[in-house]
């Protein structure tokens, strides 16, 4: 193998797991460390840097960190990275006086957004600090789209979303809401330097299944419903209530039916209960509600008597795998299943629509009818158009949505400035090292069998009165710095310095988990079976020296590493160094 | 800070047939200077014990004084340990060997407390052929004591205070073929490869086996001017050839590498394989091996790998016909026979 290239920023950061794994590249460990440390102002900015919503986050993400962390890897469940989030939210001070300043003086360039979710507030933030003038449209009567219509006050409380949707409207952004822009036309017409598009995919899906002529008064959207329990125009619902769908859509339904007056509420599932798209904790979260889930239930009809509804048939199937994993679900045989119920709320996916965008506008649209986008700029073919969060490739997460918006507002500020969009400015990084003493390091090396604690909830029946009421109570400051204190700071990096070696062996005798090997080099493949562990998990690299003295490299697989510094505590030469690596995705304002 | 080693250990370890991971037969966390050679020696312990699927409860490691003797700590912390007098762990090795000779003996020792104070003990265990395997952590220097010259300093060798060794060394090696030793290897703790396969065959041998680690004090006697730096073994060291050791248990067909010189029966059924590199030592001959070593001096290099074994080797159990049971499982009814016996042996005597 070729030695390591450490000039190449993504070898460090693909070592710091939830980091990487984060589609907005916050970097997590450090803002870990400053909880720990009870800077919770500066934890939360870190976070506002780079995902603008921290309060929201900190409650609602879908954690794509959490899975990769390092700790699942050592011992068994992550670190709660995104309650800690949470916990810098809750705690922080006034740090109004610490977000960027809003020039008066504007530059002159005029951007439209149409939409006022997280992509569309995630670009506005990135701009007005630069001197735009920018122009949001939303057909809600406030700022947050689906984060304020889909996501129940249960678990994201008002004050929290307003709080950090406001940060952002309070820069000068001319706002217009409960205006529903019908075409992208006349929006272009307005001569705009700029437009972003981030609509989100707003239409939920049906199933047209015999007897829903006859049901429709008892059969919602899951989305629809949502919103319409958020803006207070639905305030209860039947007692036997059907949940049809296994994501998070359904998870919000069924546990705001359950505050509404359901009584027997139930989902059901057509695929097993390992399959369901809802989070692993979301799940958890209605099963603790008392929520029963019937999985493998294919709906077949509504069950119509005397022109009202009485239930749903189901047909119960399982589900068989192909070699390559491909999912069939072959019915039983078994009788159709017979389920009552008042109400049916359909929460089985949402997809985009554009009838407002004109055609011959330039936007290309492909054959699944969304608009052609390129994946980094995020601009349309109408170089003037840009798309992000759900609207610009289908549904995913308020993360993503952030993610995309700060590259969007990036290409937006090149092309006000006349310069090309595909000109990516890299990211920021820094490496230096945290050698205090002999054994001293300036974080918390040690590394301990330590279990993840478990963020306490008010009481259910509270909560089944109380659809506002906020289901979970955030870690409090002591159990969040345990909490913490579970950061394994893969940012602190193992740096090896070939020419100081001297190759006693002391790293490879005291690494805990034998993650280095010194050996002949080799390819990757046929060097991973001669390390001194099984180098088995090939998501993770190994880091390679270049040749020393006796002709061997030090091999050092990244899979396992505690970051525990012991290698750097032991090497009599200092060849082994524990630097921290900061990276930062280069965006507008940092 | 800490100074603690984490309880984490890789989920893959591989675990030998007593369904133990290498992690079994590790001790509490060097406190020696950082990258000392012992280190390395202990993990070469470590690695050769769990290879060997010895159960922990089976070995016991004594010492006597020194950094050298320091380490049982740093390794095996479930067997038994005993840190003795020093230069006079020979002694409390052969007493308890008498008592029970169930156990594997390990002795752990360094240049001071075998060339110097332990001269004397050195000499007359091996004389006795006691079954133990003698590892000698050799630094060439005291570093417990801010690092004098030792008895194994090579006659102008330096430390880090520059002062010229004017005295001839000890060769252990040597010392001990002259003594009678039937198991006489030299190493090298920044060579596992070799020195792993070394210890396992020492342990399957009976008699007294003896390994000569050379083990750099990084500290006091890791300079330019020294003969036992990590730098000068490296570029001086000149292996015998390579060993291979194949534990009874491993069927033999599977080994990987064939041309082995020689295929040694051990005594407890294990094979030994040396692959020669070089023909100028006989390892079964006690003269051949004598001279290699002074050949090799002669030539300012140092000689590394198994330098002799005697396959007859017979120990100080058999030489004595000593009770094949252990003495501490022997009855009361059978260490004191009664008076009958005793009346039996007098009348047998006059």
């Amino acid at each position: 193998m070729k030695p390591t290239d450490l000039k190449n920023p993504e070898y460090f950061h693909k070592v710091v797991d939830c980091q990487y794994a984060c589609p907005a590249h916050t970097p997590v460990p450090e803002y870990i460390r400053l909880i720990a440390a009870q800077r919770y102002s500066d934890a939360y900015m870190i976070n506002w840097y780079s995902n603008v919503f921290p309060g929201v986050l900190g409650r609602t993400c879908d954690r794509p960190c959490e899975p990769a962390c390092r700790r699942v890897r050592v011992e068994d469940e992550p670190v709660a990275i995104c309650r800690l989030k949470r916990v810098a939210a809750d705690n922080k001070d006034d740090i109004s006086a610490r977000l960027p300043a809003v020039p008066k003086k504007k530059n002159g360039k005029r951007i439209a957004l149409i939409g006022a979710g997280p992509a569309s507030l995630t670009v506005a933030r990135d701009l007005a600090p630069l001197g735009y003038s920018l122009d949001m449209y939303d057909n809600q009567f406030a700022g947050g789209g689906m984060m304020r219509s889909q996501i129940p006050s249960f678990r994201l409380p008002l004050t929290v979303l307003d709080e950090e949707v406001n940060y952002i409207l309070d820069m000068g952004i001319d706002a217009t809401f409960d205006i529903q822009v019908d075409s992208l036309k006349q929006i272009l017409d307005k001569d705009y330097d700029a437009v972003f598009v981030g609509t989100g995919a707003p239409r939920g899906k049906g199933l047209n299944l015999p007897g829903l002529e006859d049901a429709r008064d008892h059969v919602f959207l899951g989305i629809d419903w949502l919103a319409s329990v958020a803006f207070d125009h639905t305030d209860k619902i039947g007692k036997r209530v059907l949940v049809l769908g296994g994501g998070n859509t359904a998870m919000d339904c069924c546990r705001t039916a359950m505050r509404l007056g359901g009584e027997d509420v139930r989902v059901v599932v057509r695929s097993p209960f390992e399959d369901m798209k809802a989070s692993p904790w979301e799940k958890e979260d209605a099963m603790g509600e008392g929520i029963p889930f019937y999985n493998n239930h294919v709906p077949k009809e509504f069950v119509i008597e005397a022109g009202v509804m009485k239930g749903m048939l189901f047909e119960k199937v399982e589900a068989h795998y192909d070699e390559d994993g491909k999912r069939s679900l072959i019915p039983t045989g078994e009788d159709l299943v017979f389920m009552e119920a008042d109400d049916v709320l359909m929460a089985i996916g949402q997809e985009n629509a554009f009838p407002w965008i004109e055609r011959d506008l330039g936007v290309e649209f492909d054959k699944w009818d969304m608009p052609v986008v390129d994946k980094s700029t995020f601009q349309s073919t109408n170089p003037k158009v840009f798309f992000g969060g759900d609207s610009a490739f289908g549904p995913e997460n308020i993360i993503t949505a952030v993610a995309h918006g700060h590259q969007a507002a990036i290409s937006i500020d090149l092309l006000c400035r006349g310069e090309a969009v595909s000109k990516r400015p890299p990211p920021m990084t820094n490496l230096a090292s945290q050698k205090m003493g002999v054994h001293e390091w300036s974080y918390d090396n040690a590394v301990a069998p330590d279990p993840r604690y478990a963020v306490p909830h008010a009481p259910l029946e509270k909560l089944l009165k109380d659809r506002k009421l906020e289901v979970e109570l955030g870690f409090d400051p002591a159990t969040g710095y345990k909490e913490a204190e579970r950061c394994l700071n893969c940012d602190v990096q193992t740096v090896f310095e070939e020419v100081r070696c001297i190759e006693c062996d002391a790293c490879v005798d005291i690494c805990p988990t034998d993650c280095i090997t010194f050996t002949v080099n080799g390819p990757e493949e046929e060097l991973r079976t001669r390390l001194s562990a099984p180098a088995i998990n090939l998501s993770q690299d190994l880091y390679v020296s270049a040749d020393l003295p006796t002709k061997r490299v030090m091999v050092k697989d990244e899979d396992v590493c505690l970051h525990c510094g012991l290698c750097a505590e032991r090497c009599p030469t200092g060849a082994w160094d524990m630097q921290k690596f900061l990276y930062n995705v280069s965006g507008t304002l940092v | 800070m800490s100074y603690q080693i984490p309880k984490f250990r890789h989920p893959d370890l591989p675990v030998n047939e007593l369904g133990y991971t290498k992690a079994a037969y590790e001790g509490s966390i060097s406190t020696l200077c950082a990258g000392c050679g012992h280190d390395s020696i202990s993990g070469a312990l470590v690695r050769a014990c769990h290879e060997l699927s010895i159960e922990p409860h089976k070995i016991a490691k004594l010492s006597g004084i020194g950094c050298s003797s320091k380490t049982p700590t740093y390794f095996l912390g479930k067997s038994h340990g005993f840190n003795s007098v020093h230069g006079r762990m020979p002694s409390v090795v052969t007493g308890a060997a008498m008592a029970n000779r169930e156990l594997l003996y390990l002795g752990v020792s360094g240049d001071g407390d075998t060339a110097s104070i332990g001269m004397g003990q050195f000499a007359h265990v091996i004389r006795r052929n006691l079954n133990m395997v003698y590892i000698v952590m050799n630094n060439g220097c005291y570093g417990l004591t801010k690092g004098q010259d030792s008895a194994t300093a090579d006659e102008g060798s330096a430390g880090k205070k520059g002062d010229v060794n004017p005295f001839n060394a000890i060769d252990l090696c040597s010392t001990a073929l002259q003594m009678g030793a039937t198991f006489v290897a030299r190493s090298f703790s920044g060579d596992k490869e070799q020195l792993v396969p070394l210890i396992k065959a020492a342990m399957s041998h009976r008699g007294f086996a003896l390994i000569d680690v050379i083990s750099p004090c990084v500290t006091f006697n890791n300079t330019a001017a020294s003969t036992k730096s990590y730098e000068f073994v490296r570029d001086h060291a000149e292996a015998t050839g390579t060993v291979d050791f194949v534990p009874m248990r491993q069927e033999i067909t599977t080994s990987s590498r064939p041309g082995a010189a020689h295929e040694v029966t051990m005594h407890d059924g294990s094979v030994l394989r040396l692959y020669e590199d070089a023909d100028t030592l006989n390892p079964f001959d006690r003269r051949s091996a004598m001279m290699a070593l002074m050949d090799h001096q002669a030539e300012g290099t140092i000689l590394t790998g198994l330098i002799y074994l005697d396959k007859n080797s017979r120990d100080l159990h058999d030489v004595l016909e000593t009770s094949h049971r252990p003495l501490n499982q022997l009855e009361e009814g059978e260490l004191c026979p009664g008076n009958k016996m005793l009346v039996n042996i007098n009348a047998s005597l006059r």
